[in-house]
């Protein structure tokens, strides 16, 4: 390309000649042998490319596609103009967390799915671009902490530091309030330490995120376990004007049947939070241990459960199975999940149910009693209910399970809140236009409003709660709740 | 943070240690547990509560000596400090007037069946405490327990001080003896803590067990702990650590315990090899 040529304005059709940029990435027989990141990141040339293809379109959808309202072509503009830090900043406008949205939203179902372009071709790969921006601004040292408005001396409390609570506290102090995260752990950042495998999203990227947060005059208070320690009461006598609580799920469901007990069986909470937060994949030079034997089954079809098994090929299992009771089209994971968990040579079972575990006479799993399942009539959430084919139970020879399916509410702390309403599932309510809870001045927000969910329905939630507890914090009153606008579908 | 402000052996392996964590301190009640973590590379650990001391904020823990991570903290020093603690978890011992209470204690059981014995004590109950260990080296926490119990029995496996045998000897002869028993609370090794149920099943005395699984997190975030009581499975982080022993799946529990054994052994020996090295090294630099 010459200069000539690059600052030539380009028509609608030459834009729409460009094909998608792929990102480059380690190839499936490395990467399963280490936990560095799969993708290594578009190159500056690549991106100013992809960017290239954004049509500008005068009313754009993909910015209501997004939970966070990011000002999409405009930073897309800026990245095809070269101006990299200026596209970053124009992101964070809005989302204070754009490595990690950009590493870890399902953008297929969000931004891109609702991109002009995908009617014909493929979308702008608008999630590739977010993280391209946020890691150039973040290796090239030019993270700017924007000028704060002047103190308003109000005190906030976030309880839990996932992507909802550290959306509140950077939204609330870049509005001039004190924000003091409490988290139960000992590092800050939720499921995206815990729970994201580094190979996904590396932890460095989350810990400056973290920093950001703290130069935006963000306290973070770690090991400290609310509900326990200080209750969301204590809290207030404390001097907190209002409180954020974003705990997440943080409960995990096993399946109930027999012989779930036996040692080798974990659930994906644990195996992950050894392997990611305990850094249990470099023991013994880490503390913590992780058992993976040869053969691996992981329960369920979500991002946890490709999280786990991909995690368990990395540490050495031979074969590593996905065990899904609907079919491929069912599978709540990425697309992107799936397809990397089947280069690095996971296995599927799908319609396959497991009904007991067998065990040896120490306690070790050492089989599944599996049965295959058929599709039938659909149920409540309009999937296909998955039913038992009589007689076709099998034994798969398993030493590791680990059980993705799903997560309850963690009731530390609606179990220490009088007054604090939870639905049957031991979810907080809220009013879906502010986010406030039954009680005045707490706010909730992420998983534990929801049930198991993603980070950015987690930060969309963290946003809007962030200005309800302005206004409630300096005396505004909510806004009258505006009809429900059409939003597209996100799971 | 968390510093070491007093720390002694109470016996081979086996140390105390009084940590600056007043909060926490504050909050904390009779049975309920801490995760400590030595440093940055460190594992959970859960870890029982063998004193509270209100108005200096300080923590009591009694560490043996059982693989790398107890070995490594056991050699830390006064003004040292651990990078976390973390509590209180775990739900508090339910306390109330019961009548009369034994509270049984064996090994590294003993320290945390102190606070209980406290609390009991205050509600208004005629406390008798059992504490056993193999010899009378190993009895710890004879002083303490000896305050805060109206009676105190002790026993040892060799007889070398107290009662000849185990606290289910003197727990037998007091049943046997047809004293009046209102509630039981046990802590100690899995086989003891089974053992004392075994006695007071038939008799239908109230039995309560303070579980120490494996855990991760301690806040029912990662199931690690689950134990089976009455047939269905509970988090001993968030459901416990209190349980009615006469539930328990104790056999279940052992084998549970050993599922990183090998990886504890190997950390272990790799963590003895390198103390012992660096003993050699300290020794031939002077």
């Amino acid at each position: 390309m010459t200069d000539e040529n690059k600052n030539k304005p380009i028509n609608k059709k030459e834009r729409m000649k460009i094909p998608r940029q792929k990102m480059p990435e380690q190839l499936p027989q490395d990467r399963v042998r280490n936990f560095k990141e799969v993708p290594y990141g578009l190159t500056p040339q690549l991106a100013m490319e992809e960017a290239k293809r954004c049509l500008e379109c005068p009313k754009p959808p993909c910015i209501a596609g997004c939970p966070v309202e990011v000002n999409i072509p405009a930073f897309i503009k800026l990245v095809a103009e070269g101006d990299f830090i200026g596209a970053a900043r124009k992101i964070k406008e809005t989302n204070a967390l754009p490595a990690i949205c950009g590493r870890v939203c399902p953008q297929e179902e969000q931004c891109e799915q609702v991109c002009v372009l995908t009617k014909k071709h493929k979308s702008v790969g608008i999630g590739n671009l977010e993280r391209f921006v946020a890691d150039y601004e973040r290796e090239h040292g030019k993270v700017e902490i924007p000028k704060l408005p002047p103190s308003t001396g109000k005190k906030i409390a976030v309880v839990g530091s996932g992507p909802a609570g550290l959306t509140v506290a950077a939204d609330l102090a870049q509005m001039g309030h004190k924000v003091t995260i409490y988290e139960a752990l000992h590092k800050p950042g939720g499921v995206l330490i815990y729970g994201i495998p580094e190979f996904r999203l590396p932890k460095a990227i989350v810990q400056s995120e973290v920093n950001y947060l703290m130069q935006l005059g963000v306290e973070v208070k770690t090991s400290y376990v609310v509900g326990k320690l200080d209750t969301v009461d204590e809290l207030f006598e404390m001097g907190f004007d209002a409180i954020f609580i974003g705990t997440g799920a943080g409960l995990p469901n096993f399946m109930k049947i027999e012989g779930e007990n036996f040692n080798g069986i974990y659930s994906a909470n644990e195996f992950l939070t050894r392997s990611n937060l305990m850094a249990a994949y470099d023991f013994p030079n880490m503390d913590t241990p992780i058992f993976v034997g040869e053969n691996v089954a992981v329960l369920g079809g979500g991002n946890t459960a490709m999280d786990s098994v991909r995690t368990s090929l990395r540490l050495g299992a031979k074969n590593a199975y996905i065990v899904y009771r609907r079919s491929r089209t069912e599978m709540p994971a990425r697309i992107e999940e799936i397809h990397h968990a089947e280069q690095e040579g996971v296995q599927f079972m799908f319609l396959t149910n497991p009904i007991k575990y067998i065990g040896d006479e120490n306690g070790w799993v050492k089989a599944m009693e599996c049965i295959k399942m058929e599709l039938g009539e659909p149920d409540a959430s309009g999937r296909r209910r998955p039913v038992e084919i009589k007689g076709s139970n099998f034994v798969l020879p398993v030493d590791t399970v680990v059980v993705a399916v799903g997560n309850s509410s963690n009731p530390l702390i609606p179990q220490t809140t009088p007054g604090l309403k939870t639905n049957k599932w031991g979810n907080i309510e809220v009013d879906p236009n502010t986010q406030m809870s039954s009680r005045p001045g707490v706010f909730a927000g992420g998983d534990i409003v929801t049930g198991g969910a993603t980070v950015i329905l987690a930060a969309g939630a963290g946003k809007v709660a962030a200005r309800a507890i302005h206004k409630y914090v300096m005396g505004i009153p909510f806004d009258e709740p505006k009809k429900e606008e059409a939003k597209p579908a996100v799971r | 943070m968390f510093k070491i402000i007093d720390k002694k052996e109470l016996c081979e392996n086996v140390h105390q240690f009084r940590i600056e964590a007043s909060h926490l301190v504050q909050k904390a009640k009779a049975g309920q547990f801490v995760i400590l973590r030595k440093d940055d590379k460190g594992e959970r650990v859960p870890m029982s509560i063998g004193g509270l001391d209100k108005n200096k904020g300080l923590l009591t823990v009694v560490i043996q000596e059982v693989g790398k991570t107890s070995a490594s903290m056991n050699r830390m020093k006064i003004g040292e400090s651990f990078a976390d603690v973390v509590g209180p978890l775990g739900i508090p011992s339910h306390i109330e007037k019961f009548g009369h209470c034994i509270c049984i204690g064996g090994g590294v059981g003993i320290p945390p069946i102190f606070p209980i014995a406290q609390a009991l004590k205050m509600a208004g109950n005629r406390v008798t405490t059992i504490i056993g260990a193999r010899n009378k080296s190993l009895l710890i926490f004879e002083e303490e327990l000896s305050s805060a119990s109206d009676r105190l029995l002790i026993t040892t496996d060799d007889g070398s001080y107290g009662t000849h045998g185990f606290v289910t000897t003197v727990l037998q002869k007091l049943i046997t003896d047809g004293e009046k028993i209102d509630m039981v609370i046990a802590i100690g090794p899995v086989p003891m803590m089974k053992a004392v149920v075994n006695t007071t099943r038939e008799p239908k005395v109230k039995t309560l067990v303070s579980l120490n699984p494996i855990m991760v997190d301690g806040t029912g975030m990662c199931g690690a702990c689950r134990v089976t009581v009455g047939g269905k499975t509970k988090f001993a982080c968030v459901d416990g650590p209190d349980f009615d022993g006469h539930e328990v799946d104790f056999d279940e529990m052992t084998k549970r315990m050993k599922m990183y054994a090998k990886y504890e052994k190997v950390a272990y020996e790799k963590f003895l090899h390198n103390d012992c090295h660096l003993a050699k090294q300290i020794e031939e630099m002077r």
